[in-house]
């Protein structure tokens, strides 16, 4: 995938018209990180019921792919088990790391994110979102 | 079409990196404010260093050794001549500039900042020049200030007069901002600070390889500056101070060389500038510093900011009929040609990706100065820098990938 067609169907689509955009109200977690070397900032806000994510919604700025890659998430855990959404999470890290190929299957759309791989510096940014993510089903797993 | 007084196109055979390509494309290396590419003079001086020269300084007996360390003492007189300094006694070889000024930290810092007193920065210093005096602040009770800047990035001198007290002990500043390309009245905030007894720190790391620097203008009490931005190779720098200041501190590290005579307790001093520099130093690395400074002065630091002025110039006026927001100062000859720039609502992150697919490496980022970029209110800006080898065909191949990012995210 060569980088304009990364851009043009995957991230800038998301970038534009973030999916669950905004503050979650009410939620379990709300949690603010960021990639202080780049400045892209993500809130996450995750409302469960049970064990399921029920309701997630996220704030943020930065670079488009930090942000789409953010919306993206959001889009797929939703109605997900906690368990379920921690173990996406792990695959996509580890796809990103180049361990493994990525599951069409599994991951779905998010598959286009491996494009991100060729840039090794921008890695961080696709990953801030789920990093985010996986430290929020954390939190919630304590309440 | 711009005139210049140097034929970049010329001097970028001296550069062998530009015999590469970047993504199958002419590399466009608009990136020298972080590190600037080494010419073969550079290089083969390095070489000829290690093939023929190659001893430790100060040590041997053996004619070998002799010629090491007159390699090495002919760099040191190079550095002083190159910043005006009078005498290499006054020229302390360190890494780098941060190494420089955390040495000035250490020693004379140590000994003469105390409690309640005021060390004053400004709003535009990198992390190098910001991070060092936060720790001796933190650990003597001292307070730091920050002259602040105007909405052109220019300092705000015609506030010196509140920010130079009588608490104040030490200044530092950079000369040229890495951001804005501002360059700072330095000689006007080295009288301030000496008029209430105060010394001045100047961080040359940014102006050193595009200004001719002279340290007696500019009243400095110390300045670093590093070989990698200039020309020459990584792991060489240099802390130039005035004499007296250097015989009166205590040493840094602790080791060989920077003694005289070491007994079980207690241990007495080699003389300055020697005092500083223990161990082993980065002998070739050095060696390889004396040789930029020759090749800059072969070219002229007159020339060189001519080159740049001129460069700035077509660069602001391109990158702004591109649409990009400019920071820093309009007169290109009020800064360097170190150009920090927003393209709309791009972010510099995509920014910089995509025009890498052009062969254009420019920087993203905070560029190791968060605190001015909280000021100018921005996460990050893209960072287009240019140095003796940069034409303005590169200038064009970077406006001609602005236009791409801009289609992209129409």
């Amino acid at each position: 995938m060569s980088l304009e067609e990364l851009y043009k169907e995957v991230i800038l689509d998301h970038y534009r018209t973030p999916r669950n955009k905004g503050r979650l109200d009410p939620h379990d977690v709300a949690l603010e990180r960021n990639n202080p070397l780049c400045g892209d900032e993500i809130e996450l806000f995750v409302r469960f019921d049970g064990d399921t994510i029920e309701g997630i919604g996220f704030e943020g700025k930065g670079c488009s792919i930090s942000q789409a890659s953010a919306s993206m998430m959001t889009e797929k855990v939703e109605g997900l088990t906690t368990k379920e959404s921690a173990s996406l999470a792990e695959s996509i890290k580890r796809m990103m790391a180049g361990e493994e190929e990525g599951d069409v299957d599994t991951l779905g759309d998010l598959v286009s994110l491996k494009g991100v791989v060729k840039y090794p510096v921008r890695i961080k940014c696709a990953l801030l979102g789920w990093n985010t993510l996986l430290e929020a089903l954390q939190e919630g797993g304590k309440g | 079409m711009v005139s210049l007084p140097l034929d970049a196109e010329t001097l970028r055979k001296d550069f062998p990196v530009f015999g590469t390509l970047a993504h199958g494309k002419r590399l466009v290396y608009l990136d020298s404010a972080a590190t600037s590419q080494k010419p073969h003079q550079v290089i083969d001086r390095m070489v000829r260093f290690y093939e023929s020269e190659n001893a430790n300084v100060h040590r041997g007996i053996y004619e070998l050794a002799e010629r090491a360390t007159t390699a090495y003492e002919a760099a040191r007189e190079s550095c002083a001549r190159f910043i005006g300094a009078r005498s290499h006694r006054s020229i302390v070889f360190t890494r780098g500039t941060t190494e420089a000024i955390n040495l000035v930290r250490f020693t004379w810092g140590r000994a003469n900042i105390h409690d309640g007193d005021e060390i004053l920065l400004t709003e535009m210093e990198h992390h190098s020049n910001l991070v060092p005096w936060q720790l001796l602040a933190q650990e003597s009770g001292a307070t730091l200030r920050f002259l602040p800047i105007d909405d052109d990035g220019k300092l705000r001198v015609d506030l010196l007069g509140d920010y130079v007290t009588d608490r104040t002990k030490l200044v530092a500043m950079g000369l040229m901002s890495n951001v804005l390309g501002t360059i700072n009245p330095v000689r006007t905030v080295a009288d301030a600070a000496h008029s209430v007894g105060a010394r001045i720190v100047v961080d040359a790391a940014q102006a050193a390889p595009h200004l001719a620097i002279d340290v007696n203008e500019l009243d400095a009490d110390f300045l670093a500056y590093s070989a990698h931005k200039m020309c020459g190779p990584t792991g060489a720098g240099v802390l130039y101070g005035r004499e007296d200041l250097l015989e009166a501190m205590p040493p840094f590290h602790g080791g060989g060389e920077m003694i005289r005579e070491v007994y079980p307790d207690h241990s007495t001093w080699n003389e300055i500038p020697y005092k500083f520099e223990a161990g082993t130093p980065n002998i070739a690395q050095a060696v390889g510093m004396g040789a930029a400074v020759e090749y800059l002065e072969a070219l002229g630091m007159d020339s060189v900011r001519d080159h740049e002025i001129g460069m700035a110039r077509y660069a602001m006026s391109a990158l702004e009929a591109a649409g990009a927001h400019i920071y820093g100062p309009k007169d290109p000859s009020e800064r360097g040609a170190v150009i920090s720039f927003t393209l709309g609502e791009v972010h510099p992150h995509d920014v910089a990706t995509i025009v890498d697919q052009e062969g254009v490496c420019i920087r993203a980022g905070h560029h190791c100065a968060q605190p001015l970029m909280r000021r100018l209110g921005v996460p990050a800006t893209a960072r287009a820098s240019f140095y003796i080898y940069n034409t303005p065909e590169d200038v064009d191949a970077l406006t001609d990938a602005l236009e791409k990012c801009k289609e992209w995210f129409a």
